[in-house]
């Protein structure tokens, strides 16, 4: 009885930043490690899902497309998030929905027209060893595999033996400046009574010094009314940290899991995959949630 | 790894009865009672000690009068961990406490939190690791000079107490050590090292640290050790986990 041969992808172009990424590694944040994860979770869920893989296999974040890679074996593939447009061997190809790859095929991603990340699913995911229980790429910390680089080789793990049930998934458009819905606290006793209003009444653009690490953003200072310093806190994803020049940080997937500066808000947690998906140079709102919590 | 159900020892420091409960209100936990309102939560000056703060919809922050409180209250949800719960991640002076709120309400973790013993932990408690040292460091002289202790001196103080994780944070595996020598109190160095080696063993402030791999840094550098910090194909990757205890051990 032969064994299968394992089947593989490997890249020939990263884009600007590739990296492979799952649904993290949560429940190691007291030694220090951060949960990552992919940026837009519901994007990789659902790429996932379009090629009947367990949500929680890993794929590749691509960041603002240039991505291209060659199967060495028929895979059925899916292409989720910012909408970009693909090709295989030049063929175009549709997003949100399996395509047949076959052996020897090339993918290649274009730029996206809007948003950021594009996950791209293969029907048995990426099966590099795990750390710590997942397979993504933590920047911050550095665990997981490194980002992609040109010859990276990819194993994909066993095919599951579901099969995807849908042909096409409707997916909202991005919209062009996301609204985020805000959390006030813990520390927005902290900060001048305008603060808050402030943060919710203007535009902040993110900035180029924002990555999976946290989105640097511009706009309206936000004056703190207690100047003492803050003795290290722990942190969460969506967390809003503003340092001495006022200039606010919206905490992301590869974010410490401590850190010294006052939060004003946290962003909340179904907000984030919009937020991920705003590039630099573009524009970020926020408004306070209603409702219970 | 460490039994959590372990009596005190018995010639471990007794907590005072007035340290015991005066944290703790006399809040009924059942939670057919009325919950305390969210919005009474944050406001410390009229809400029940401690002062707890929402983190958005799934975490919250116990806000605690020191570190000794901080280890009481890890300790305890460490040891007795309330379902749904899925980090617990200490700090100076907060415990952060994420959970899935789909699952949990905020008003009944933030009762159950409040009826938490904040004691302080038993001085026997806790799994102890002892680290050998090659006390050879770079900065062993400037300290010496800065406390006005010789090598000799700084290198016996530093071996002679047993410490306690108190955090991690910086880097994985990077823990927070207390309970050190107070004459070991030196500030940071004015210009951090680009560069410290994994292994390095130093002193900043009233803490004690062993750098997990090689990373900036600005702590005072004493020595070093062979011990591996962070090593992830391993079942606990950190070697110093929050709440261990820890001795520094000479070897030349």
């Amino acid at each position: 009885m032969s064994v299968e041969r394992r089947a593989s992808m490997t890249v020939h172009a990263p884009g600007s930043l590739a990296t492979v990424q799952d649904l993290g590694r949560p429940g190691y944040a007291a030694l220090g490690v951060t949960r990552s994860g992919a940026a837009d979770r519901p994007a990789l869920r659902l790429a996932n899902r379009l090629v009947g893989n367990a949500e929680s296999c890993a794929a590749i974040e691509a960041t603002f497309g240039g991505l291209r890679v060659e199967f060495d074996a028929p895979t059925l593939l899916a292409l989720t998030g910012a909408p970009l447009p693909a090709a295989l061997n030049g063929r175009a190809i549709g997003m949100h929905g399996p395509v047949w790859a076959e052996a020897g095929e090339e993918l290649s991603l274009g730029l996206p027209a809007l948003g950021l990340r594009t996950y791209l699913a293969v029907r048995g995911g990426i099966a590099v060893p795990p750390i710590l229980g997942s397979r993504s790429t933590d920047l911050l910390s550095g665990l997981g595999p490194a980002p992609l680089v040109e010859g990276t080789r990819l194993p994909l793990g066993p095919r599951p033996e579901d099969w995807p049930v849908v042909s096409q998934a409707p997916v909202a458009p991005l919209p062009e400046i996301p609204v985020l819905r805000l959390h006030p606290g813990p520390r927005d006793d902290w900060f001048d009574p305008e603060a808050l209003r402030l943060l919710c009444t203007s535009d902040y653009e993110v900035t180029e010094q924002s990555n999976r690490v946290g989105l640097r953003l511009a706009g309206p200072p936000l004056r703190r009314r207690v100047s003492r310093e803050l003795p290290s806190e722990g942190m969460v994803r969506g967390a809003i940290q503003v340092p001495a020049s006022g200039l606010p940080v919206l905490f992301h997937v590869d974010h410490p899991v401590t850190g010294g500066y006052p939060v004003i808000a946290v962003v909340d947690e179904d907000d984030l995959p919009a937020a991920a998906q705003v590039r630099p140079g573009g524009l970020l709102r926020f408004r306070l949630a209603t409702g219970p919590g | 790894m460490r039994n959590p159900d372990a009596e005190p020892d018995a010639d471990a420091s007794p907590p005072t009865e007035a340290g015991r409960h005066a944290t703790a209100p006399p809040e009924s936990s059942d939670p057919a009672s009325t919950p305390a309102s969210p919005a009474d939560a944050s406001v410390p000056t009229t809400a029940p000690r401690p002062a707890v703060h929402r983190v958005g919809r799934g975490a919250l922050l116990v806000e605690l009068d020191d570190l000794t409180q901080v280890q009481a209250l890890h300790h305890s949800l460490t040891a007795d961990r309330p379902e749904a719960v899925d980090e617990i991640v200490p700090a100076a002076r907060t415990v952060l406490i994420s959970f899935d709120a789909d699952r949990l309400a905020a008003d009944r973790l933030i009762t159950e939190l409040r009826s938490r013993d904040l004691s302080p932990v038993p001085n026997r408690e806790g799994t102890l690791v002892e680290i050998p040292v090659s006390y050879s460091g770079p900065d062993l002289g400037e300290v010496a000079e800065l406390t006005g202790l010789s090598e000799q001196d700084v290198v016996r103080r530093h071996c002679g107490r047993e410490y306690r994780v108190a955090f991690c944070g910086f880097a994985p595996g990077f823990g927070y050590l207390v309970g050190g020598d107070p004459l070991l109190t030196v500030p940071r160095r004015e210009t951090p090292r680009v560069r410290v080696p994994g292994g390095s063993v130093a002193v900043a402030d009233e803490f004690s640290a062993v750098y997990p791999r090689d990373s900036p840094g600005g702590w005072r550098l004493l020595g070093r050790t062979e011990l591996a910090l962070w090593q992830t194909d391993r079942p606990e990757p950190a070697l110093l986990t929050p709440g261990d205890r820890v001795r520094f051990r000479e070897v030349r």
